[in-house]
């Protein structure tokens, strides 16, 4: 998995690559919570998982960790273009009430 | 039975992506759509993420995955001989969990049931715990 981090405006958008998965999350959440403390100034955090090829639980976990750590700094997070495997589980979990999609 | 498929492998976290694409490419005869596919490497990765996480949490164990087709059915049985559950109905719940403080969603089971045509666990603490799953492959439409 790999993860990288873009500013555009005040949005931190990171791009999630490979399969999100108990293997891969511990690394990701490293840097993602690295990406999210070096960026106080940012007013928003999109999560682009086109780039995830295969999700499961651990994912949503994953997600909501940084959910909850984004909202601690009073910071919104959204999902971008999740793929239809991957928005099968987003959707089930209910993760939409608290990380909407990016339109 | 017409095809039958058994894995033993040690539960480390790398070994994941191992099973659930082997189970993959074994039901490939069953001309699965992508969305079943997808069903099917979802759960057997839940499942095999309970082995590694709960039942040989801390320590290394083996896990056997064993697969079989029967007509148009793919039977999956996932199991471990490590901690066990202590309480089953209560461990199938959505959002439940026995350890909130690593980020763990509680769905893995909740997944499992969704995502397969049949399922069921049995557990003894101290013993282990097995899941079978079974997936019907009736020819469906794919989405556009």
């Amino acid at each position: 998995m790999t993860v990288s981090g873009n500013i555009f405006g005040r949005a931190l958008e990171i791009t999630l690559c490979g399969e999100l998965d108990e293997c891969s999350s511990s690394h990701a959440r490293q840097i993602c919570d690295r990406l999210i403390e070096n960026n106080p100034q940012i007013s928003e955090i999109i999560i682009n998982l086109a780039g995830v090829k295969f999700m499961d639980s651990t994912g949503i976990g994953f997600l909501i960790g940084r959910y909850k750590k984004a909202s601690r700094l009073g910071i919104p997070v959204l999902i971008k273009n999740p793929d239809f495997a991957a928005d099968k589980i987003l959707n089930l979990s209910g993760i939409y009430s608290l990380i909407p999609k990016a339109q | 039975m017409t095809n039958y498929l058994k894995l033993e492998f040690l539960s480390l976290p790398e070994n994941q992506a191992f099973a659930r694409d082997a189970v993959a490419a074994f039901c490939i005869p069953l001309n699965p759509t992508l969305s079943q596919l997808s069903d099917v490497k979802t759960a057997v990765s839940e499942a095999v993420t309970n082995c590694t996480v709960h039942a040989y949490r801390g320590k290394q164990g083996i896990v056997t995955v064993e697969c079989s087709v029967n007509g148009d059915e793919l039977h999956i049985t996932i199991s471990d001989e490590g901690s066990g559950i202590a309480d089953v109905d209560k461990a199938v719940q959505p959002f439940f969990t026995t350890l909130p403080s690593d980020e763990r969603s509680g769905m893995g089971f909740t997944i499992m049931q969704t995502f397969m045509d049949e399922f069921s666990v049995h557990s003894c603490e101290g013993k282990g715990t097995r899941v079978d799953m079974v997936k019907h492959f009736v020819s469906e439409v794919e989405n556009a």
